[in-house]
């Protein structure tokens, strides 16, 4: 039996698509269009709504699968793994491509491991072979330090996770067409073991970084954390939010939710601006992908500097007070 | 409570020297430790098994000298190390790895819970725990921040999600993977490192377990790393230096008319 078809994984929250859903689209359109094959998004469970359904469709998809069910509410590996083995045995996709989130992570492993495919975890960037069409998956490892690319040359579905924010959707193309397919939930998929008792909402409204179009960071280098005031100044006359690198989390100058880079999150922003962040190879996995990129730093040396688009080797205590007060008269 | 711990031996990769000809790791004078994420899955099984009776026993699949990782476990306060080894075994990618670790869980005996680390900071793929409860049908909850109450039969934990936390019970035996909140690691004391000198610690091989030989190492395994990259970025922006009051305007002043072209501003 032959193994057709590109499949991406949707993610809904609350009702709604998240972004990564049409992220990875824009990932599974390039490998539909080189190996000529049907790009298929998959939903479970997340009651959405149909429009946002032709959404995946106008941003990339050829089909929408849904399978819907109460029973799938929530997300429970256990349940959702049994759905998605059942569908993969039943269609037999070529190519499966999950986000790296907590759920994506989970699920993508279970199902690979019943199957016995191969998966790679966290691919920045995807290809295929010529000759073989196999799917080469490239991701760092090592602490960002090398990138290694990977391939399964024997089993199949290959199976991937891609960061959230490593790329783009595509525009709306409101003259796509497609198919949306809803599938029945088989009551027998349904694991009851494991129950989910409650949802406790994170809070912290500033912090989801990887929405935002503007994030200024700071690093070891604004040497307290009072002095992350003046980040939180400078992001808020842009409509922006404040980031940080391991050390300055580590610090506690910013919460774990703020930071950028291989442990962190992967942001990208039109402008990313870094503040006394040296640019190690860990926080530029986070944030490289970024438009522009923008730093100040006393060493003129810092790695940061190769991949700003505007840097300024100077006191970011000088520097930082200026341009707040100097955009305070701009605003005005 | 009988728990058991998977843990990793990686190199200390914080201070990673990249050999720039050949793109590999300098390995020379790099020390092994234990996976610094499993420290959290150590310490975590630790205190259950203070508070509700039990043993802990750390179990790795890696070269004869991972025996040492184990032997830190031991200090720390686990009851037992057990040690996974074989040349088949080498070239194992987390399939593969996960398939013989299931194999010595098996072979261990009745387990209540398992608990794994978040990720290796070597591999880096986080898929290891997830693999090893698909194939044991064992219930799982991935990125565990907090045990909130253990009953006879039954963990309640909080999971880490993108949105804040959830609440999961799931009933015995199950596996977790842990993140740092969950815990503070202990160090290991001098009592428990005599301890750990003294312990005995079993290696299982090819021999001792229930394994097909095709899904062993490199053979066995669904992957294939095809290319290593040092991976080099530069965009060759504006840099401006500061010395004085007036260049410090004069860089202020170009990096406010460069955010107003970038339409920033
Ligand atoms: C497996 C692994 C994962 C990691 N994951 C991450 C991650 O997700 N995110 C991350 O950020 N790091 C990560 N790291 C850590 C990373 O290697 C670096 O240690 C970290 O990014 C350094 O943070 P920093 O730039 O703030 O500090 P430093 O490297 O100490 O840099 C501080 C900089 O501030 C500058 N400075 C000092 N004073 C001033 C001043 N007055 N004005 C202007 N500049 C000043 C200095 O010149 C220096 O360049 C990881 C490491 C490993 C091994
Ligand atoms: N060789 C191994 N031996 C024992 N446990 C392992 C091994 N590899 C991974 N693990 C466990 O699985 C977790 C995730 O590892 P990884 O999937 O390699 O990122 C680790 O934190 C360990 O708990």
């Amino acid at each position: 039996m032959e193994y057709k078809g590109i499949w991406t994984i949707a993610e809904a929250y609350e009702g709604d698509l998240k972004a990564v859903s049409f992220e990875l689209l824009s990932r599974g359109r390039k490998l539909a269009d080189e190996l000529s094959e049907e790009l298929v998004s998959v939903l479970i469970g997340g009651k959405v709504a149909r429009e946002r359904l032709e959404e995946l469709i106008k941003r990339g998809a050829d089909r929408v699968i849904v399978i819907e069910d109460e029973k799938l509410d929530r997300f429970i590996v256990e349940t959702y793994s049994n759905a998605l083995i059942d569908l993969i045995k039943d269609r037999k996709p070529e190519i499966i491509l999950s986000a790296a989130t907590v759920n994506g992570r989970t699920l993508m492993p279970h199902v690979a491991m019943k199957i016995h495919a191969g998966l790679t975890a966290d691919c920045t960037e995807l290809g295929v072979e010529e000759d073989t069409r196999n799917l080469l998956q490239t991701r760092p490892a090592i602490g960002g330090n090398i990138l290694a690319t990977i391939k399964s040359p024997d089993s199949r579905p290959q199976m991937a996770t891609v960061r959230p924010k490593s790329s783009r959707p595509l525009e709306i193309d409101e003259s796509r067409e497609g198919v949306i397919e809803r599938i029945p939930f088989k009551a027998e998929l349904y694991d009851q073991r494991v129950t989910h008792l409650e949802t406790i909402s994170g809070g912290d409204e500033d912090v989801n970084i990887q929405e935002s179009e503007i994030v200024v960071s700071g690093g070891k280098g604004m040497k307290k954390i009072d002095h992350f005031k003046m980040l939180y100044d400078l992001a808020h006359k842009m409509g922006g939010v404040v980031g940080a690198s391991r050390d300055a989390v580590d610090r506690g100058w910013a919460k774990y939710p703020h930071q950028v880079g291989l442990s962190g999150k992967t942001v990208t922003p039109s402008v990313y601006f870094a503040f006394g962040i040296s640019g190690a190879i860990q926080h530029l996995a986070g944030m490289k992908t970024a438009d522009t990129i923008i730093s100040v730093n006393t060493d003129e040396e810092a790695a940061i500097f190769q991949v700003s688009d505007f840097g300024i080797v100077g006191d970011l205590f000088e520097v930082l007070p200026l341009l707040n007060e100097k955009l305070e008269k701009e605003v005005k | 409570m009988n728990l058991i711990v998977p843990i990793k031996q990686v190199p200390e990769t914080s201070n990673v020297k990249m050999d720039p000809e050949t793109g590999t790791m300098i390995r020379d004078g790099v020390e092994s430790i234990i996976n610094p994420l499993d420290l959290y899955a150590i310490e975590i099984a630790i205190q259950l098994k203070e508070t509700h009776g039990g043993k802990v026993t750390a179990v790795t699949m890696g070269p004869p000298s991972a025996d040492k990782a184990l032997r830190e476990a031991i200090a720390m306060g686990c009851d037992d190390g057990v040690l996974v080894s074989d040349r088949q075994f080498a070239g194992a990618d987390t399939w593969s790895t996960a398939y013989v670790l299931v194999k010595a869980i098996e072979k261990i005996g009745a387990v209540d819970l398992i608990i794994a680390g978040e990720r290796a900071t070597d591999g880096d793929t986080g898929q290891v725990g997830p693999n090893i409860a698909a194939a044991m049908d064992l219930p799982l909850a991935t990125y565990v921040s907090a045990v909130d109450g253990v009953e006879q039969d039954a963990v309640t934990v909080q999971r880490l999600t993108e949105e804040g936390y959830e609440k999961l019970r799931l009933p015995l035996p199950a596996l977790l993977t842990v993140v740092k909140e969950i815990s503070y690691p202990r160090l290991p004391t001098l009592r428990g490192k005599q301890r750990a000198a003294k312990t005995e610690i079993p290696t299982f091989t090819v021999a001792d377990l229930d394994v097909e030989a095709g899904y062993l190492g490199l053979k066995g395994s669904p992957t294939r790393v095809v290319k290593i990259e040092t991976p080099k970025v530069t965009r060759g922006g504006k840099i401006f230096k500061v010395t004085d009051e007036e260049s410090l305007h004069e860089a202020v002043d170009s990096l406010i008319a460069f955010m107003k072209t970038k339409e920033i501003i």
